[in-house]
């Protein structure tokens, strides 16, 4: 790396940092499917369309997921963001 | 009695490492007295024997043996340059559904009998051939770029092992996992231009195996057909041998992952 490089670097943030961070995000989402029971696709579906009924959201802007936290416990949770008055 | 170990090379990713990573860590345990073979999952597409250097030397395959069309004996084919080493050639004409579970169970099987490591040679994706690759392992080197598709396939191919694998079908001990981050470059990382070692562990959140540098050795190697493993003046040379040495339970310093020193003026006014 020359003097010149090295200032260049210096002032663009870098983007192994970026990478670091959208990585945590898809594997956090990635892990979150993982293992879920077969019918889970198809009541997540059904949960956005009964939403639906009521307010007009995109798909993306429902997130269901299953977080098994132990042996003995699940907790489905339902993010939905909904658009602005 | 021994007890055989099947390894599997697997990245979901293509073009990662896997074959290069397989023909060396294969070749690094035979150097080391094991008795080893290593297996060629990729079936219409194999290069483990152009890697291997015994292109010329393949007359039956995997698929061959799984039909009772060839024994093993007449199948695999003994290394020139390493003892100990034996290579199970892919079908080049075949496609993947040739691979049935019944099939490579039965040879890996007849495999486990003879050798003391098998060493699996995935194929890229997460279809047919790569699933059979991971199925029966025992352990499994995930080969990884530092790079965001490559370390998001790993993840997946994590989950796999976990759900998937024949251990966790049968609920046994799970898959033994292992991190093996290839292609590395130390400058680029003190740069900011490429994740580092630590970010991947932190990620997948596996025991690391071992890193290899980006390295003109690995080409040079696979153009004369001898694994960069016996280039033991190589930096990814070194850096697998250290690995197979890891694998082996032995404990090794991390090497090639801090830039190299460079003299003052060389830093100043660049390479
Ligand atoms: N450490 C390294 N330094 C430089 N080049 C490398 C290194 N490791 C692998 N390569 C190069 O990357 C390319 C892909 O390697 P390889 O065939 O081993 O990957 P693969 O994961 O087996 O690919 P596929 O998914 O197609 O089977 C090759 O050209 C190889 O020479
Ligand atoms: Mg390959």
């Amino acid at each position: 790396m020359s003097l010149l490089d090295y200032f260049k670097t210096k002032k663009t943030p870098s983007t192994a940092v970026t990478a670091k961070e959208r990585l945590q995000i898809i594997v956090a989402h990635q892990r979150g499917e993982r293992d879920v029971p077969d019918y889970f696709p198809a009541m997540k579906q059904e949960i956005i369309e009964v939403i639906r009924k009521y307010v007009q959201i995109d798909s993306d802007q429902v997130t269901v997921q299953l977080d098994q936290n132990d042996d003995h416990l699940s907790v489905l949770e339902l993010n939905v963001t909904l658009p602005e008055k | 009695m021994h007890m055989a170990q099947i390894i599997v090379v697997t990245s979901g990713k293509g073009g990662v490492g896997k074959t290069t990573s397989s023909a060396a860590i294969a070749t690094g345990l035979a150097l080391k007295g094991h008795k080893t073979v290593v297996v060629d999952f990729d079936i219409g597409l194999r290069n483990l024997d152009l890697i291997m250097g015994c292109e010329r030397r393949v007359v039956y395959d995997f698929v061959n043996v799984i039909n009772g069309e060839a024994n093993l004996n007449q199948t695999l084919i003994k290394d020139k340059r390493t003892s100990n080493l034996y290579i199970l050639p892919a079908s080049q004409t075949r496609d993947k559904d040739a691979l049935t579970k019944e099939g490579v169970g039965r040879v890996l099987d007849e495999l486990r009998k003879e050798f003391e490591y098998i060493i699996c040679d995935s194929p890229a994706g997460i279809e047919t051939g790569a699933m059979m690759a991971l199925y029966f392992a025992d352990i499994a080197i995930v080969t990884t770029n530092p790079e965001v598709s490559s370390v998001r396939d790993s993840d997946r191919i994590l989950g796999m092992l976990q759900s998937k694998s024949k251990r966790a079908e049968d609920g046994l001990e799970p898959v033994k996992e292992f991190l093996l981050l290839t292609r590395y470059s130390p400058t680029r990382v003190a740069t900011g231009e490429m994740l580092s070692v630590a970010d991947v562990e932190e990620i997948l959140a596996i025991p690391l195996l071992g890193v290899i540098p980006e390295s003109q050795a690995v080409l040079k190697a696979s153009n004369s057909g001898i694994p960069v493993i016996v280039d033991q003046e190589s930096d990814a040379g070194q850096a697998y041998s250290d690995s197979v040495a890891r694998l082996l339970g032995e404990d090794v310093a991390m090497r090639f992952v801090t830039e190299e020193k460079k003299g003052f003026l060389k830093r100043i006014f660049g390479s």
